[in-house]
């Protein structure tokens, strides 16, 4: 293996300026008790804070360049915001629609809708089931005839509340890319919610039947942008699932040092505290690989199918890993539906599974490394 | 060199001379390499000139081998090195002296320790080691036995004590020497900080055999060994402070050293997968990409930790890494020999030697590694130590609850 050009794993200072007015803006509009109530309500979609995300902080559209629309940053700043909606669980589509679809946008360099979408107004979402893995064969689940579409796409991330879709389907003339406008669309879409076990990220299934599309990106050049999507998309959740595994360590520090048991706090037994040191350890490495895989695709490396393996390979097991413990070490509070640690285990465990598993990102990550199994 | 150097003795010595470019550091080096071609100069001479050139620590103050320019510059100086073909840094036996007693002196020596021992710790002139453990304190180091009295008429120390599993003490010239001075203090308060010259009368140093066969390490006995008062590092009782300071470093140093991608045990085992098909079974193969991505995960946090480290201190984070390296490569060296099967079942070399400073571990067999990693969990603090260090000090965790904060020393059961 060649050795890697150092790439810079810190944050710099306009991140970290970044990160601050954020946080603020999501303590306040997202703060627990408000989440628990909006999952029990008809709509589990933050509809306000996407639209505070997008016209008051302009982060919607922040790896977009500015003449169209979005504020001309990178991934790297783009992959600070994914962190603290992480942290936060906060129930918005920017992973489906600021990230996968964006990223294929910019891919094709399709720019009639990007300015929109760049600007959060209209929320776009890709149409394929949210496990989906980089470097699978094109979906064939939607057909094109003529130039509409049809076909049942299930599990889609970020569609409820989606006004325009990024549909891959197969046709005569092999695979394409195809938007879809859900205003024009009519009934040709229906969009019905799945019960989902992330109760802050729910899923829907699309049906299309003679939905009107317009291509984007056709036969192999649909496939590189799907990948890039894809791609993009793995890198970047490593990103929103180091938050998430941050708020569990931070949380759990906190409740145990102040929960005490045998008239001590419990955080001062050795077994508590020798397993919270070693998820520091899991989330200091997961925050290192999760920011290689962002500096990658930030650079536009030819490596980041590889850092993102590597990085979806790691922290997929890391957030989890740091989940089940938060909720183990909350005792029975932890396992109550009023204490918030239970939404952040549904995201954990579902992000793992999203764009891939750890164990089809490894075994990708063999064959790129030169790692192959055995025969 | 092109520019001049802040004069020595001003205040610019302690701060960060912001006018130091990477450019400028380059052309430094330039200097360096054009008048002393590394491939013909000896290796002692050369780094001298890289020392009083600035370049060995480019953060230390000028005259003591830096240039007082940040810290983060360092990488420059050493790819511009690496580039000209000067040496590796490739520290082996002068691991405690690159990695532990230089940023000691310079955090808590005076002038004149700084003047005397840098530039040979630097040259590889003289090699260090670290005499803290005993038979009685190992975790519990602040329980150390070796007294340090004062003799009134010298002004010297006198030591009398045993230190053990003390590594390359055969061939160091100088030791680093927590002692105790005050037993009548509790036993944090009553330590002090000295450099001990290694070939001084009374101390004797005998080789102690360990699991792989060798005698890396060894026992330490000091009987009246004079220490003049010149040779304490901090004020006398100011040893656990001292002592702290160098543990970070020491932890850092074997938590986070530079290593690219597949450097070390992780590139053993992933050539030994690709030059031996037909010792791949499945199970071992995914035990092998995980091991893999976990040494890219160690590889990053490390390096991740020196970008952090290149704007001020080590602080107890590098902690996580040391833990991390110490599980990684037992756990990679086991697969090692899983893999090989019935060659895993020899060993390459029982003899019981002492390393030599030219030593290529990089020929070792896998089973002298399955040994000699499970010292990596032990030495430089244990991983259930550094786990309360990191619960403790980084998460915020109540400590331990102590009953032997506060009594004297010599009170304490023992
Ligand atoms: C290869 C090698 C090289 C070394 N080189 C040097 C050297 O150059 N210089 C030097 O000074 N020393 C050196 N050491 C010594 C090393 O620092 C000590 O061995 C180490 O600090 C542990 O001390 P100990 O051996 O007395 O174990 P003990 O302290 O007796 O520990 C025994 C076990 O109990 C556990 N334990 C102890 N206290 C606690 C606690 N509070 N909570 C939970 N668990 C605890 C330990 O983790 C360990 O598992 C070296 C050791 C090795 C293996």
């Amino acid at each position: 293996m060649s050795t890697e050009p150092t790439v810079d794993l810190l944050y710099n200072e306009v991140e970290d300026e970044l990160r601050l007015p954020l946080r603020a803006l999501l303590a306040d509009r997202c703060p627990a008790v408000a989440l628990l109530a909006r999952i029990e309500s008809d709509e589990p979609y933050d509809t306000g804070l996407w639209r505070a995300l997008g016209a008051e902080l302009g982060v919607t559209g922040l790896s977009v360049p500015e003449e169209y629309g979005g504020a001309g940053a990178g991934w790297r700043e783009t992959a600070v915001v994914l962190e603290e909606l992480g942290r936060a669980v906060a129930p918005v589509p920017y992973l489906g629609s600021s990230v996968l679809v964006t990223a294929a946008l910019m891919a094709a360099d399709e720019t009639r809708v990007l300015p929109e979408v760049a600007a959060g107004r209209r929320a776009a979402a890709l149409a394929v089931p949210f496990s989906t893995s980089p470097g699978l064969p094109f979906p064939d689940a939607v057909r094109l005839s003529g130039s509409a579409l049809s076909g049942t796409v299930t599990s889609v991330a970020d569609a409820l509340p989606a006004r325009v879709l990024l549909v891959p389907a197969t046709g005569a003339a092999g695979p394409g890319l195809y938007l879809v406008d859900l205003a024009a669309a009519g009934d040709t879409v229906t969009v019905t919610p799945r019960r989902s076990l992330d109760l802050t990220r729910p899923l829907a299934d699309l049906t299309l039947r003679s939905a009107p599309a317009v291509p984007v990106a056709l036969g192999n050049e649909a496939i590189r942008v799907l990948e890039v999507a894809l791609t993009t998309g793995a890198a970047l959740l490593a990103s929103e699932q180091l938050g998430v595994a941050e708020w569990c360590l931070t949380t759990t520090v906190g409740y145990v040092r102040e929960r005490h048991q045998f008239g001590r706090p419990v955080g001062s037994f050795q077994a508590v505290k020798h397993r919270l040191a070693d998820l520091y350890g899991l989330v200091s490495q997961a925050r290192a690989v999760a920011r290689n895989a962002v500096a990658a695709l930030d650079a536009g490396s030819p490596h980041t199918a590889l850092e993102a393996s590597l990085a979806q390979a790691f922290v997929s097991e890391a957030v989890v890993e740091t989940a089940e413990a938060a909720l183990q070490l909350h005792g029975g509070i932890g396992f109550t539906w009023e204490h918030p640690v239970h939404l952040y285990l549904k995201r954990a465990k579902s992000g793992a599974l999203a764009l891939g598993t750890a164990d089809r990102h490894r075994s990708a990550l063999a064959l790129l490394v030169d790692l192959p199994p055995a025969a | 060199m092109a520019s001049a150097q802040p004069a020595r003795g001003t205040r610019t010595d302690k701060r960060t001379d912001r006018t130091w470019t990477a450019d400028r550091l380059r052309s430094a080096v330039h200097d360096v390499v054009t008048a002393h071609d590394p491939a013909t100069t000896d290796p002692v001479e050369f780094l001298g000139a890289l020392f009083d050139a600035g370049l060995a620590w480019v953060h230390f103050p000028p005259g003591h081998g830096g240039l007082s320019a940040p810290r983060a510059l360092q990488s420059v100086v050493d790819d511009e090195l690496t580039a000209a073909g000067a040496p590796p840094r490739a520290p082996g036996l002068h691991t405690i002296g690159l990695g532990m007693a230089a940023p000691v002196l310079l955090a808590f020596g005076d002038e004149a320790q700084k003047k005397r021992f840098l530039r040979p710790l630097f040259t590889r002139r003289e090699v260090w080691c670290q005499l803290f453990s005993e038979p009685g304190a190992g975790s519990d180091l602040a329980a150390l036995a070796t007294r340090a009295e004062r003799d009134e008429a010298t002004g010297d120390w006198v030591v009398n004590g045993q230190k053990v599993w003390t590594s390359v003490a055969h061939e160091a010239h100088w030791g680093l020497l927590v002692a105790r001075t005050g037993p009548e203090l509790p036993k944090h308060q009553g330590l002090s900080y000295f450099l001990v010259d290694m070939r001084a009368p009374g101390v004797e140093v005998r080789p102690l055999r360990q699991a792989t066969g060798e005698a890396e390490f060894n026992e330490v006995f000091l009987t009246d060994v004079r220490i003049p008062d010149t040779h304490r590092v901090g004020a006398v009782g100011d040893g656990w402070k001292v002592a702290s300071g160098t543990l970070m470093n020491e932890r850092v140093a074997i938590g986070a050293g530079a290593m690219p991608r597949e450097g070390g045990l992780a590139g053993g085992l992933a050539r030994l997968w690709r030059e031996r098909p037909e010792l791949r079974t499945s199970g071992l193969h995914s035990s092998v990409v995980r091991a893999w991505v976990d040494a890219e995960a160690l590889r990053l946090t490390a390096e991740r930790l020196r970008q952090q480290l290149a704007a001020g201190q080590p602080g107890p984070e590098g902690s996580a890494a040391k833990i991390a390296f110490a599980g990684l490569n037992q756990r990679m060296s086991g697969l090692a020999l899983d893999l090989l099967g019935e060659e895993g079942l020899g060993y390459d070399d029982w003899t019981f030697r002492r390393p030599e400073p030219d030593d290529d571990f990089s020929t070792r067999s896998f089973g002298f590694f399955y040994l000699r990693t499970k010292g990596n969990s032990i030495e430089g603090g244990t991983t259930e130590i550094l786990r309360n260090v990191i619960a403790e000090r980084v998460l915020g965790l109540p400590p331990e609850p102590r009953s032997d904060k506060t009594i004297p020393w010599k009170d304490l059961p023992r």
